[in-house]
C-alpha cells in the first residue's frame, strides 16, 4: 500500500467518513499540500504528544487537571455527569451550565460487558462527600435504555453522599442523544431539571 | 362514545380511504431485483402461484410500518439472495397527514434498518408509525391459538401500535432491560444497585405495556363481542400475573408489587433465565362467544374466522377513533373462507377507509370483488396488472 492509499484507508476509519468521502478528503488535502495537509499533520502530531486525560473529571485537554476543573470562575457546588466528552462539548456550546463536569466514559451495558468498574464511577463518588463543596449532581446521560439504567444506578450510589441528584428534564426526546440536540433544547432541559428518586 | 362514532363510520362506509399506498418500489428485496407497483386507493389483489412473490410484496408493505414486518424477519434475511446491494423499499403513501414518501432498507454495512421520511433520514423506525399502521393475517398465523404465547402477544401488540406509537419503543426498552438483567444474573453478578436500576426500568415500562394491552382488549371487546354477519363474536382478554395485580390494585401499587417480585425472584430467574413475572409472560385469550368455547378448542375454520373478527373490529375501532383504519394485508385469507364469509369480508373491506391487500392463487377466489379492485398477476418476481378496470 503506498502513502496515499494509506491516508485514504486511515481517513475512512473516521466516524461519518466512508471510503468515498475519505478519497475526496485525501484528494483535497493533496491538492493543498502546503496550505492544509502539512499544518494538519503538524497539528495532529502536536495533539498526540500533548493530549492529557484529566484525572479528576475524565475530560480531554492539554493539561491535567483540565481547564474546566481549574477555572476559578466555575461553580464548585454543581457537577454535571455526562457519558462522553462530546456531551460536555455540546453542553459547553450552550453556555447554560457554569459548574464542573464528570465524564463517565460510557454507560452500563451487561450485554456489551461494560460494568461499573469500566466507567469513571469511583472517581465521581470521590468528588462528593461531606468535606466536598458539591451540593448537586446533575445526571445528563442520554435518554437511551443504557443511559437511563446508568442514571438510576448512579442515583442509588450517590444516595449515601447526601448531595441532591437531578436529571435533565424530559424535553429531550426519548432515545435522544445530547450530542444531536440543538442548543435551545439543551439549555431548556438543563434549566428544567428535576430531582430523581432512587 | 366509541360505539356511536363507529356507527357513523358505517354510514360513511363508502368514503375514500385515508390511508393507502399509491406507489411501491422494491429493490433487491426477497426475490425481487426491482419492481414498481402503482395502485389507487381500492383493494389490491395479487394472484399467482405459490413462491411467485405475492407474500414478499405484502412483506414490503409491512416494512412501511415500525417493527420486523410480516415474517418477523431479521434485516439481512430480506436481502435478495445473490443481490449486490442491500434491500430497499420505498413508497408514496396517502396518510391522514397528506401524501408522504417513505423509504426503508438495510444499512449498507450493518444490520440496522434505515428509515427515510420525505427524503430525510429518520432517527428511528418508530417514526414510521406516525404515518402508517399495518395489520396482517398470514397462513403462519393459522396456529396462533395453538402456539406459544409469544406469537399471540406479538399479534396484540401490533394492534396497539396504531393507537399508541410509543408502545413499540416501550416493548423494545423492556426487552433490552430484561436481557441485561438476565445477563447479570447469569454471570452471577450480585451488584444490587445495577440490578435495581434495571428492575426499576422494567417496572416502569412493564406496567405501561400491560396497561396498554388491557386497554386494547377492553376496547376490542366493545366491537368484536358482537358477531359481524358470518364472523363470530369474539371475547378478548389478556392474562398474566401483572394483569391480575393491575385488576386488583392501583397502578402505583402494582409497580411496587412487580418490583418486589423481581427482587424476590433473582435467584430463581438466574437459574431459569428470563423472569418469573412480567409482560413477557402475558397471554392473549380469545373465546368464541357463540359457542362459548376457547379459541384453541375451535375448528381451524372457526379459529381463522375469530382472527378475522378481531382484525376487522380493530380496523373499525381505529377508523372511528383516529379517522383511519390500518392498511390490511390478508395473505391467502380469501381462499379458505366459505362463500358467505368471503362475500361478507369483501363488503367490510370496501367499507373500511383504508387500503387492503389480498393474495390468492386464482382470480376466482376474489369473485365479487374483482370489478371494484385492482388485480395483478405475480410471476417470477414480476408484477403485471391484468384487470381491465383501467
Ligand atoms: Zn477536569
Amino acid at each position: 500500500m503506498n502513502e496515499i492509499e494509506q491516508v485514504i484507508q486511515l481517513l475512512s476509519r473516521l466516524p461519518g467518513l466512508g471510503p468515498r468521502s475519505a478519497r475526496r478528503a485525501a484528494l483535497h488535502m493533496i491538492q493543498k499540500r502546503e496550505g492544509l495537509m502539512r499544518p494538519l499533520a503538524d497539528a495532529l502530531d502536536r495533539a498526540v504528544e500533548n493530549i492529557r486525560i484529566c484525572a479528576t473529571c475524565g475530560n480531554i485537554d492539554t493539561h491535567d487537571p483540565c481547564s474546566v476543573c481549574t477555572d476559578p470562575k466555575r461553580d464548585d457546588t454543581q457537577i454535571c455527569v455526562v457519558e462522553q466528552v462530546g456531551d460536555l462539548w455540546a453542553l459547553e456550546r450552550t453556555g447554560a451550565f457554569r459548574g464542573r463536569f464528570h465524564i463517565l466514559g460510557g454507560v452500563l451495558s451487561a450485554l456489551d460487558g461494560i460494568g461499573p468498574e469500566d466507567l469513571n464511577i469511583e472517581s465521581l463518588l470521590s468528588r462528593v462527600g461531606p468535606d466536598q463543596p458539591v451540593k448537586e449532581v446533575i445526571l445528563a446521560t442520554n435518554l437511551t435504555v443504557d443511559g437511563q439504567t446508568t442514571a438510576h444506578y448512579l442515583t442509588e450510589r450517590l444516595a449515601a453522599s447526601g448531595v441532591s441528584v437531578t436529571r435533565l428534564a424530559h424535553g429531550v426526546p426519548v432515545g435522544g442523544e445530547l450530542d444531536y440536540l440543538d442548543d435551545g433544547t439543551l439549555s431548556a432541559a438543563l434549566k428544567a431539571r428535576h430531582a430523581l428518586e432512587s | 362514545m366509541a360505539l356511536a362514532a363507529m356507527q357513523s363510520v358505517d354510514m360513511q362506509g363508502t368514503m375514500a380511504p385515508k390511508l393507502a399506498v399509491q406507489k411501491l418500489t422494491l429493490s433487491n428485496f426477497r426475490n425481487y431485483v426491482s419492481a414498481r407497483l402503482d395502485v389507487d386507493q381500492g383493494p389490491v389483489l395479487l394472484t399467482g402461484e405459490n413462491g411467485a412473490g405475492k407474500t414478499n410484496l405484502l412483506e414490503a408493505v409491512s416494512m412501511l410500518a415500525p417493527g420486523r414486518g410480516l415474517r418477523t424477519a431479521k434485516t439481512r434475511e430480506m436481502d435478495r439472495a445473490g443481490g449486490d446491494s442491500p434491500w430497499a423499499v420505498s413508497a408514496t403513501v396517502m396518510s391522514t397527514m397528506g401524501e408522504v414518501s417513505l423509504g426503508s432498507g438495510r444499512e449498507p454495512e450493518g444490520e440496522r434498518r434505515l428509515v427515510r421520511i420525505n427524503g430525510a433520514n429518520a432517527r428511528s423506525q418508530a417514526a414510521l408509525g406516525e404515518y402508517v399502521n399495518v395489520v396482517w393475517l398470514t397462513p403462519q398465523m393459522d396456529g396462533l391459538f395453538q402456539e406459544g404465547a409469544s406469537a399471540r402477544r406479538r399479534f396484540l401488540d401490533r394492534l396497539i401500535y396504531g393507537f399508541d406509537s410509543a408502545h413499540a419503543g416501550r416493548l423494545n426498552a423492556y426487552d433490552k432491560t430484561l436481557r441485561e438483567r438476565s445477563r447479570l444474573l447469569k454471570e452471577g453478578r450480585a451488584d444490587a444497585a445495577w440490578l435495581d436500576a434495571l428492575e426499576t426500568q422494567m417496572v416502569e415500562r412493564g406496567i405501561a405495556i400491560v396497561a396498554a394491552r388491557k386497554t386494547m382488549a377492553e376496547r376490542l371487546n366493545l366491537v368484536c363481542r358482537k358477531a359481524d354477519g358470518p364472523f363470530p363474536g369474539a371475547g378478548v382478554a389478556v392474562t398474566g400475573s401483572l394483569e391480575d395485580w393491575l385488576g386488583r390494585m392501583p397502578a402505583l401499587q402494582t409497580e411496587d408489587r412487580f418490583k418486589q417480585a423481581l427482587q424476590e425472584n433473582r435467584r430463581r430467574d438466574a437459574e431459569t433465565g428470563g423472569a418469573a413475572h412480567g409482560p413477557h409472560r402475558s397471554d392473549l385469550e380469545v373465546t368464541h362467544l357463540g359457542k362459548g368455547m376457547q379459541a384453541s378448542l375451535c375448528s381451524t375454520g372457526e379459529q381463522k374466522a375469530l382472527l378475522i373478527s378481531i382484525v376487522l373490529a380493530h380496523a373499525k375501532l381505529q377508523a372511528a377513533e383516529l379517522g383511519t383504519a390500518p392498511i390490511l394485508l390478508l395473505d391467502e385469507v380469501a381462499a379458505h373462507l366459505d362463500a358467505d364469509r368471503r362475500a361478507a369480508l369483501f363488503e367490510i373491506l370496501l367499507g373500511l377507509n383504508s387500503q387492503s391487500w389480498l393474495t390468492g392463487t386464482e382470480p376466482g377466489v376474489f369473485e365479487g370483488l374483482l370489478d371494484r379492485a385492482q388485480l395483478f398477476r405475480v410471476a417470477n418476481a414480476t408484477i403485471e396488472r391484468i384487470d381491465n378496470n383501467n
